[in-house]
């Protein structure tokens, strides 16, 4: 699986976002053999094969990226930042966003595609995985 | 006709594989049996390398060898450019620069590699006092980098300063930046006799493949280049560089497939920087604000000898303004460094944060609005050329955005708008740069089943190529955008423009339409799908190429140029000196838009970048040590999402000059102006005029 | 990195048994350990995971005081009701260092062993530095960049500052850190956790090698209290400067206000006498809180590069004091 990106190896940039156990966290940072016996979830993981998570449509439909790089850590991210309770202003996202950087910079896209995704993962919304 | 992007229109197509990690980066490519590569650097700037001391290395586990300059094959000489550094590394025992190569280990993994790559020491002789920037002499350039001419001159600017009512003068300076797309560079070699086969990162693969050839004495058809998506470049994997260079000597070397994936740390050395500029700028007036003298001149940092960058600060000068006198010069100082290089935005990028400054000076010495002061400089013609414009929508610009911004609610006296503690500031810059262009060419296919395939050598480096490709190719055929299918990023496609210099879109979008219309009037002939079926035919194809000399009746006698106005409002804490963006509102002037999504999005990006170079972005090439203080993402700092207010873009207008789609770019522009139109709205805050970017804390205090 | 073993530790003395192995460091979730690894700052032959320690709580004390266990998770720490409600400068310190993601990792233990950012003591090779390197010199005072150095308790050694927020508040609540060894339990207190760095700057704080923190109690009732963090770009960057203030006030008179401050000392910079002087000033008052705070500047030692440090962090102090005390 080569959907996680090391950026910078050294926490300082968030493109190897991961969950583990369902929390955000950076795996250059993290020694495999500490993560024995926990559950680790990138990207591949997020939705069946030929699905999209409704962040990875939320970013999608937004234009939340350019080159790509940084993706699956600002996607994964904002899995946590949303199930952390992060996402119910634009201004909270942002900061909850900040711990991966974008160098195309579509930070405004960002915000919204987490705003959107917040409001479609809300308990009781519409299942909105599609297969596009 | 004036168009708001909002976040609608067609999505990019390679939206589902980058989102569900399977779009393939060149470090992900599968290479079973590869030997993976780490590049030891000198921790010394100049001198020779006396002693390699490479044993406890070859102990270390899974290194498979430790290579120094004699056992690489000795490579041919290539200019810069194409080059990213004239001097070929690992070729001697020279050292140009802190960080130049000076041995590879081979191991089984990266890790392995990069922890035996620090047990490798050097000792070094001939080492010397780094010369810094400010310490040699300014000198025309004079290599291939020099796309301007280093000093021009129209009309007597003396005279015409002598016969101002207002003078401003004053110099202005930028930092060295670093492009650290968050993409380290990576290279996957494989050599098969004396083919050569490469996955590398980079922003132009013609060029890389032609610089590998010249480099191993091959054919460019020995060699072939693939790199469908890179995570970003912003200028650093334009031209060749040890990356790519190394990795293909050291597989050649050892006889294996060798993969070198550089470190954060090596992103600071071995792809180039934006160099550290020092600008000079007068400006005359008369009472009513008419420029009667425009002097601009311009110093950058450079690397010694044959090559060596230069950037054209000074050039939108030259088209910018009316004045009967103006006067450009261009200059170089070479020092000890590695070769600096094009980064988000070059030439205009660093210039207009100084003439846009001086602008704004100007405007408030005079006491006319700044807006005022530059629709009243409007030119006819273009004042250096005499050339007609080819489209000329800067007065648009500025009145659209000072419209969208709210900008006559502005009171111009310096402090005099607050929210709350904070001081607010409103400021504006003009925005404009000139127009490059490439041939490409597009091979395009129709079939029977009714798909459609274009098939073009370029790579996705989140400029959202494939969006305007599909975009054009709908529109020729009138078909969704989404049908049209596209595979890309292969030297074995025919050749599309390199993703350098805002020329993608205009040049390959052009080629697409060529092909499309021709491949359209075709499949009508032909009957359509049904036709093709009905005659047994799989496809039909067509190859579209547009190359812009042969096309030069359409832009060669105009002053072809993309414009705009950026306005920033900023909130100053003037006790602790921090400046942070309240909004930015740019209307562009950058021809047709073909991809109303991703243009969006890049001059999103562009303004972002613009705020980096303003408040964020230095690095310190250290007096004595002449090696870059931080390098790191820790050390030197970009902007976060914490950082980045409202953003309102809004493109103008349509150009039939520029290229036969009517496109420009814009991946540049929206990078420039912006520095100025923040600096100006910090003066307007605070009545601190700052001419040394970045803007930091104790500049406020 | 060099090439280590590991191995889990079940019970603090297990963890304390593998430290009589100078070879050996425990490793918690490792957002500083292995950054030392990898720009080999640190080369142990053995890693001793502590991360399965019952050393995770968060608990309030009867009489209102808490006790951080050493491996909380700096994300768990500032989500607290109670130390939301209560210790507004302590969830203040978390919330604004690192990211998301780094503080969900990140414990509070390992938050106070963190080391220094300066640009010599991290660089992608040795540079002197008497940190990484003892004897080897200081870059930094040599010439080199102090922009983001000391300007007080510095040393013609080494004049680093620590980057840590929380021990920054840890300092102006009077925080206790609780380690053991071999020879049983000690209390340290938070002010005096950080080594200034003297002519031993490689010893960054004051854990002897066989010791290992269990946590970091917090007394009762601070008061009023706020968190300030002075930078650059406007998250996931380490403080210029930075203040931590606690404060009883009546009827907007200070009564008792504590201040450390950050990225000027190479341990959190307690203000006493702006503290003594602070009692019964307005905080209404600016000029009498500057007047105030600049009695414990009369000191400031800076550097070519951070002169501006010394005027930063007095106003910091007294912006952090005004929004404790609800003055805008």
């Amino acid at each position: 699986m080569t959907g996680t990106k090391k950026g910078c190896d050294r926490g300082e940039c968030g493109a190897c976002t991961v969950l583990i156990d369902g929390r955000r966290v950076l795996s250059c940072l993290t020694l495999a053999v500490g993560a024995q016996g926990a559950e680790v979830t990138t990207i591949e993981g997020l939705a069946p094969d030929g699905e999209l998570h409704p962040l990875q449509h939320a970013f999608w439909e937004t234009d939340a990226f350019q080159c790509g790089f940084c993706t699956a850590g600002q996607v994964m991210s904002a899995v946590g930042c949303i199930n952390e309770g992060h996402a119910s202003t634009d201004t909270e996202i942002k900061e909850w966003m900040s711990g991966n950087i974008c160098r195309c910079a579509a930070y405004p896209q960002i915000v919204s595609a987490v705003s959107a995704a917040a409001a479609a993962m809300r308990p009781g919304a519409d299942d909105e995985r599609t297969d596009r | 006709m004036t168009t708001t992007t909002q976040p609608t229109g067609p999505l990019r197509p390679e939206g589902p594989a980058k989102l569900t990690g399977h779009a393939q980066y060149a470090a992900d490519v599968p290479a079973p049996g590869a030997l993976a590569a780490a590049l030891v650097g000198a921790s010394v700037p100049t001198g020779r390398v006396a002693a390699l001391h490479t044993a406890a290395a070859e102990k270390a586990p899974g290194v498979a060898a430790v290579l120094t300059a004699a056992d690489l094959p000795r490579l041919r000489p290539q200019s810069s450019p194409p080059l990213g550094h004239a001097a070929l590394p690992m070729q001697d025992d020279a050292v140009r620069y802190e960080g130049d190569p000076i041995a590879i280990v081979l191991a089984a993994t990266w890790e392995q590699a990069v922890h035996a790559a620090n047990l490798v020491t050097a000792e070094y002789a001939d080492v010397t006092e780094p010369l810094m920037f400010g310490q040699a002499e300014p000198v025309p350039p004079d290599s291939g980098h020099v796309l301007w001419p280093t000093d021009h001159r129209t009309g007597d600017v003396e005279a015409g300063l002598a016969a101002a009512e207002t003078v401003v003068s004053a110099r202005y300076t930028t930092s060295d930046r670093h492009h650290n797309p968050i993409e380290p560079s990576s290279t996957l070699a494989e050599w098969d006799g004396d083919r050569l086969t490469v996955h590398s990162s980079v922003q132009t693969l013609t060029l890389t493949q032609q610089t590998l050839a010249g480099l191993f004495g091959l054919d460019p058809e020995q060699v072939r280049v693939v790199c469908p998506y890179v995570g970003g470049g912003f200028g650093c994997k334009g031209y060749v560089w040890p990356n790519t260079t190394l990795a293909a000597a050291a597989a050649k070397a050892v006889g294996r497939p060798v993969r070198l994936t550089s470190t954060r740390a090596q992103m600071f050395t071995l792809n180039g920087h934006q160099p550290a500029t020092r600008q000079e700028i007068t400006l005359g007036a008369t009472a009513n604000g008419r420029l009667t003298a425009v002097r601009h001149h311009a110093v950058n940092a450079t690397a010694r000898g044959e090559g060596h960058f230069c950037e054209g600060a000074p050039v939108a000068a030259g088209w910018l303004y009316a004045s009967p006198a103006i006067q450009t010069r261009i200059r170089v100082q070479q020092v000890d460094r590695p070769n600096p290089t094009a980064m988000r935005s070059p030439a205009e990028g660093l210039g207009l944060f100084a003439l846009e400054s001086a602008m704004d000076e100007l405007a408030c010495a005079s006491g006319i609005d700044p807006v005022e002061l530059r629709l009243c400089n409007e030119p006819e013609v273009d004042p250096t050329t005499g050339k007609p414009f080819s489209s000329r929508t800067l007065a648009d610009c500025l009145r659209e955005g000072a419209r969208r911004f709210g900008w006559e609610r502005r009171t111009p006296e310096p402090g005099s708008m607050r929210d709350g503690n904070d001081l607010v500031g409103w400021g504006v810059a003009a925005v404009t740069r000139e127009t490059n262009r490439a041939a490409s060419t597009v091979r395009m296919r129709a079939h029977a089943d009714g798909r459609f395939v274009v098939e073009t050598g370029i790579q996705e480096i989140g400029t959202g190529t494939p969006a305007v490709i599909q975009a054009v190719a709908g529109e020729v055929l009138g078909i969704a955008p989404a049908r049209v299918g596209i595979e890309h990023g292969d030297t074995a496609q025919p050749p599309g423009s390199p993703a350098i210099g805002s020329m993608s879109a205009m040049s390959l979008g052009s080629a697409v339409h060529i092909a499309a219309t021709e491949l359209g009037d075709k499949l009508t002939a032909a009957g359509g799908a049904a036709g093709l079926r009905t005659a047994g035919i799989d496809y039909l194809e067509v190859e579209g190429r547009w190359d812009p000399d042969e096309d030069a009746a359409r832009w060669k006698d105009h002053s072809v140029n993309a414009y705009g106005a950026v306005f920033a409002e900023v909130r100053v804490d003037p006790d602790l000196g921090l400046v942070r963006m309240g909004r930015c509102t740019a209307v562009y002037g950058a021809g047709r838009v073909l991809s109303p999504l991703t243009a969006r999005s890049q001059a999103i990006g562009g303004i972002v970048w613009g705020w980096g170079q303003a408040v964020l972005e230095k690095s310190v090439l250290e007096p004595g040590r002449g090696r870059f203080l931080s390098k790191n993402l820790a050390g030197y700092i970009v902007p976060v999402n914490a950082d980045i207010g409202d953003i309102d873009i809004t493109f103008l207008d349509d150009d039939r000059h520029a290229s036969p789609i009517g496109a420009k770019g814009i991946g540049e522009l929206s990078a420039i102006g912006v520095g100025a139109a923040i600096t100006n709205a910090v003066h307007h805050a605070t009545g601190r005029r700052i001419r040394d970017l970045p803007i930091r804390i104790h500049d406020l205090l | 990195m060099r090439p280590f073993t590991y191995a889990r530790a079940a019970t603090v003395d297990e963890a304390l048994g593998a430290l009589r192995d100078p070879g050996t460091r425990l490793i918690a979730c490792g957002t500083e350990l292995v950054n030392w690894l990898k720009e080999g700052i640190e080369t142990p032959a053995r890693l001793v995971d502590i991360t399965g320690l019952p050393l995770a709580g968060i608990d309030v004390s009867d009489d209102g005081g808490l006790r951080l266990g050493a491996l909380a998770r700096m994300s768990d720490v500032a989500a607290h009701p109670t130390v939301r409600d209560r210790f507004p400068v302590l969830a203040e310190s978390l919330h604004r260092a690192a990211s998301a993601q780094l503080r969900n990792m990140a414990t509070i233990g390992g938050n106070l062993m963190q080391r220094t950012r300066c640009p010599y003591f991290r660089a992608d090779v040795e540079l002197p530095c008497n940190k990484r390197l003892p004897g080897s010199g200081c870059a930094a005072l040599d010439g080199g960049d102090t922009s983001s150095h000391a300007i007080f308790g510095w040393s013609n050694d080494c004049a680093a500052t620590f980057p840590s927020d929380l021990a920054v508040a840890l300092a102006a609540l009077d925080a206790t850190v609780t380690a053991v060894g071999e020879r049983g339990v000690r209390r340290i207190p938070a002010t005096g956790f950080h080594r200034l760095p003297g002519t031993e700057p490689a010893r960054h704080n004051e854990l002897a090698p066989d010791e290992l923190i269990v946590a970091v109690d917090v007394p009762a009732a601070p008061g009023a209290s706020h968190y300030l963090k002075v930078r650059e770009r406007a998250s996931y960057e380490f403080a210029v400067v930075s203040a931590a203030v606690t404060l009883h006030a009546e009827d907007g008179v200070i009564g008792d206000a504590r201040i450390a401050l950050g990225g000027v000392a190479h341990r959190p910079w307690r203000l006493p006498a702006a503290e003594q002087a602070l009692a019964g000033i307005a905080l209404d008052d600016p000029a009498g809180l500057r007047a105030a705070v600049a009695r414990s500047f009369t000191d400031a030692r800076p550097l070519p590069g951070n002169k501006f440090k010394v005027e930063l962090a007095q106003r910091a102090a007294v912006r952090a004091l005004r929004t404790a005390g609800g003055v805008q």
